[in-house]
């Protein structure tokens, strides 16, 4: 069929060049177009053949790990140099995430607080990527990040007192609990729609970008879920078109609520979108906290000389619910979640490893567990105890100066309290 | 997301500047366009603030959908004047994100039409976030763009934002005028910590306005929130905003012929919005009109009225309020029905007409 068609084709030419011969109308011969187009949208080959590209077009993107299950490091040469302290504190950092995560989950199960969310089996990637950041770099997370925040410094008071909402809160209690702020620790103030914070952090990172000897990236973590989002497309456009030194970092967790990641995408995963784009993208293993470690690390490093943006995907496993408000085993099985809390543990991997070490072992482990439940729950009644915020703060901080008629409800709101007190409880909030 | 239809527009235009709007006369010095009122005040604030940068569709070489920016990217380059993809939800969100990162970006949305797309960054993102902070960190952004019908350009071009943002605590939501409203309220916001929706007209852009020596002046900052009495009268309010100026002007110059003064409020801000200016008004005349482009349900004059009943300005009044808006269906795109969608002097002066004459029942009737 092809032979034949293009021996169409000569005969063809053969006759148009002959008319062309015979006619007495010349015409000037178009220049050809050589092997590659030059479009003002593509630079690339032309070929005579039509193939259809699809995901088994290319190998899938591979995934990068130091560490094996037991916690072995399997080429010495990727084993990341972290100072002994630093290694210890991560793994104390993991330890605090888990007992806090278990006590707070509980206490909304006790109608203590409204709503909660936990960490289990991301450890890994936020402790790997917190100990690679600097300081001074800005973190737009999610709301599964508790374990960076924690690294980077935000005490469990800080926390428990955000969940709780009391007069201690950095947010006031205007937000609902884990939605944590912290401008000390360069956190932006957490948003509950989804993928929000994406072009956000694009945004903050084309602000450092003009700053001049800026030496401040921004990480941006969100799930494979949210990479649904409109926004996503448009951050991972924005980041590689502006040249951006932001790290776009995704948890892949495998489940948007209750929709496993199968049924939310196809093709290669989120990774598979950065190069498309333009972005110096990784897959990493997330349960390998010395793998996003140096991922991180490199990522950071790339993208704030090189002013070029990093997608990095980091693979893992939401071991709990969504939330509080959600029971997982109603959509995936029980010998599913024991997988990945046994085999796969990114917090029982890097305790291994420290024991390899001989920084850990079995009795630091039991008092380090033990010292870490009992500030949870001690926090956790100290912050039941402080007051409300003071009834003002409903009502400040809408405009950056108070305009006349919030001025005005202030003052009704002061006299109607003067008058009717006996009718509030106005000893729960913080006064004057 | 981009349709426009310049050529429809500036034919518009020209029979529109043929028909002569109805612009201030006092102090005229320079009559100057809305569009180069902007840009004066947009050039003037990156030159005062490194800070300051606009971002959005065709900015840079293009000079803007509408030219807003004519200039400024040959001024201040790649790195201030930011041509962006086609995606509203991308930029107002890297917008919002420079702005959390201590820059004071100005967003131009070629239509704010298509701030649609983006309005979860506008509303739980840069209006939200002072307040959920607990007040560390500010949001200072201009959003900006052409508001309201244009001309022929169909339902999903042509409506009206003002009720839509005003609704919203976190936001300033500014509806200029004249030139003179455009400079001094487009500095104003480009300086506030708070973001600032500031809602242009298309139809606007093209028109001249007489502008004072003081106004042209790069010290001149109208304050966000103060209302301007563009013509008094002693019979009857006509609260108005935007484009909907020149249609109650038009309205208040025929009235006058006939004996009747009206007092036309240009509101210049709708949030905050001035009551003060209207209750002082309503005092006088006892009589109140409000003339917007939006639709009537939960519009700006609805909430006029909310207001009026709420206070002791109720008691001011001799005769029910009125409001005269744009016609509750989606803008269709016969140009006859287009006119007749959206407020024309006549209709205005109708209102008038009804509420002096305490014929309200009889005229919504009809």
């Amino acid at each position: 069929m092809a032979l034949k068609s293009s021996a169409c084709v000569l005969r063809l030419n053969t006759l148009r060049r002959a008319a062309r011969l015979l006619s007495t109308h010349t015409r000037p011969e178009t220049v050809q177009n050589g092997k590659t187009a030059d479009f003002p949208g593509a630079k690339a080959p032309y070929v005579n053949e039509i193939k259809f590209l699809n995901e088994n077009s290319y190998d899938p993107i591979p995934i990068y790990r130091v560490l094996d299950n037991n916690g072995e490091v399997i080429d010495n040469r990727e084993e990341p140099n972290i100072d002994k302290e630093t290694l210890v504190k991560m793994y104390k950092n993991m330890v605090q995430l888990n007992q806090m995560d278990k006590i707070l989950y509980e206490s909304q199960r006790q109608g203590r607080i409204s709503f909660y969310m936990t960490n289990y089996g991301e450890e890994g990637i936020h402790m790997g990527s917190a100990a690679a950041l600097a300081p001074q770099d800005l973190v737009f997370a999610q709301y599964r990040e508790l374990g960076v925040l924690l690294y980077r410094g935000l005490t469990v008071t800080d926390i428990v007192n955000q969940c709780f909402g009391n007069c201690e809160d950095a947010g006031q209690g205007r937000q609902m609990p884990v939605h944590y702020t912290s401008k000390p620790y360069n956190l932006v103030t957490i948003s509950s729609p989804l993928a929000t914070q994406m072009p956000q952090a694009v945004g903050a990172a084309y602000a450092f970008k003009r700053t001049p000897n800026n030496d401040r990236v921004v990480i941006c973590y969100f799930g494979e879920g949210a990479a649904s989002e409109g926004d996503a497309h448009a951050a991972f456009n924005f980041a590689a078109t502006l040249d951006c030194p932001v790290i776009l970092l995704c948890r892949n967790n495998g489940y948007a609520i209750s929709t496993p990641s199968r049924e939310q995408y196809r093709g290669d995963g989120i990774a598979a979108r950065g190069p498309a784009l333009g972005i110096n993208t990784l897959r990493v293993d997330g349960t390998d906290t010395l793998a996003v470690y140096n991922a991180v690390a490199q990522a950071r490093q790339l993208t704030l000389t090189e002013n070029k943006p990093v997608l990095i995907e980091a693979m893992s496993y939401r071991v709990g619910h969504h939330s509080t408000s959600d029971d997982s085993t109603a959509y995936r099985s029980v010998e599913e979640i024991e997988k990945w809390t046994k085999d796969e543990n990114p917090v029982q991997k890097f305790k291994l490893y420290l024991e390899r070490k001989g920084l850990w072992d079995a009795d630091s482990d039991k008092s380090q567990q033990k010292e870490a439940r009992d500030i949870v729950v001690k926090t956790m009644q100290e912050a039941e105890k402080k007051k409300r915020p003071h009834w003002r703060e409903m009502l400040e901080d809408v405009y950056c100066e108070m305009p006349p008629r919030i001025q005005k409800q202030m003052q009704q709101m002061e006299d109607h309290l003067k008058k009717y007190n006996e009718h509030y409880p106005l000893n729960q909030h913080q006064s004057d | 997301m981009a349709l426009k239809s310049s050529p429809v527009v500036f034919g518009l235009l020209a029979r529109l500047s043929r028909r002569s709007f109805s612009t201030s006369k006092a102090l005229a010095s320079k009559p100057v366009t809305v569009r180069d009122a902007l840009n004066q005040a947009i050039d003037e604030e990156m030159e005062k603030d490194e800070r300051v940068f606009v971002m959005g569709e065709e900015v840079a070489q293009y000079d803007g959908a509408y030219k807003v920016t004519r200039g400024l990217w040959k001024k201040y380059g790649d790195k201030r004047v930011i041509d962006t993809p086609i995606t509203e939800i991308g930029f107002a969100g890297i917008a919002v994100g420079a702005a959390f990162g201590g820059l004071r970006p100005i967003c131009e949305f070629m239509t704010f039409n298509f701030s649609m797309q983006a309005i979860d960054h506008i509303i739980n993102s840069a209006a939200k976030t002072y307040y959920m902070s607990g007040g560390q960190i500010p949001v200072p952004i201009v959003f900006r763009g052409p508001n309201g019908a244009a001309s022929g350009v169909g339902a999903q071009h042509s409506q009206c934002f003002g009720a839509w943002y005003s609704h919203c605590p976190g936001l300033k939501v500014v509806m200029p005028f004249s030139s003179e409203d455009h400079k001094g309220l487009m500095k104003a916001s480009i300086r506030v910590n708070d973001p600032v929706v500031f809602l242009e007209d298309e139809i606007l852009y093209g028109i001249p306005f007489p502008m004072s020596d003081e106004a042209l002046s790069p010290d001149f900052v109208l304050p966000i929130g103060k209302a301007k009495v563009e013509r008094e009268g002693k019979h009857i309010t006509v609260v108005c905003a935007g484009r909907a100026t020149d249609t109650a002007l038009q309205a208040a110059n025929e009235l006058a012929g006939n004996g009747i003064e009206c007092e036309v409020i240009n509101l210049r801000s709708l949030r905050p919005l001035d009551f003060d200016a209207i209750a002082r008004s309503v005092a006088k005349t006892h009589h109140l009109v409000t003339v917007e482009q939006g639709w009537p349900q939960s519009g700006i004059g609805a909430e006029i009225c909310a207001r009026v009943m709420e206070s002791s300005t109720f008691f001011e009044l001799d005769a029910p309020a009125w409001r005269v808006t744009g016609a509750d269906v989606p803008m269709p795109y016969a140009s006859s029905l287009e006119v007749l969608a959206l407020p024309r002097p006549k209709d205005v002066t109708a209102a008038v007409a009804a509420v002096l004459g305490n014929k309200i029942s009889e005229a919504a009737s009809q």
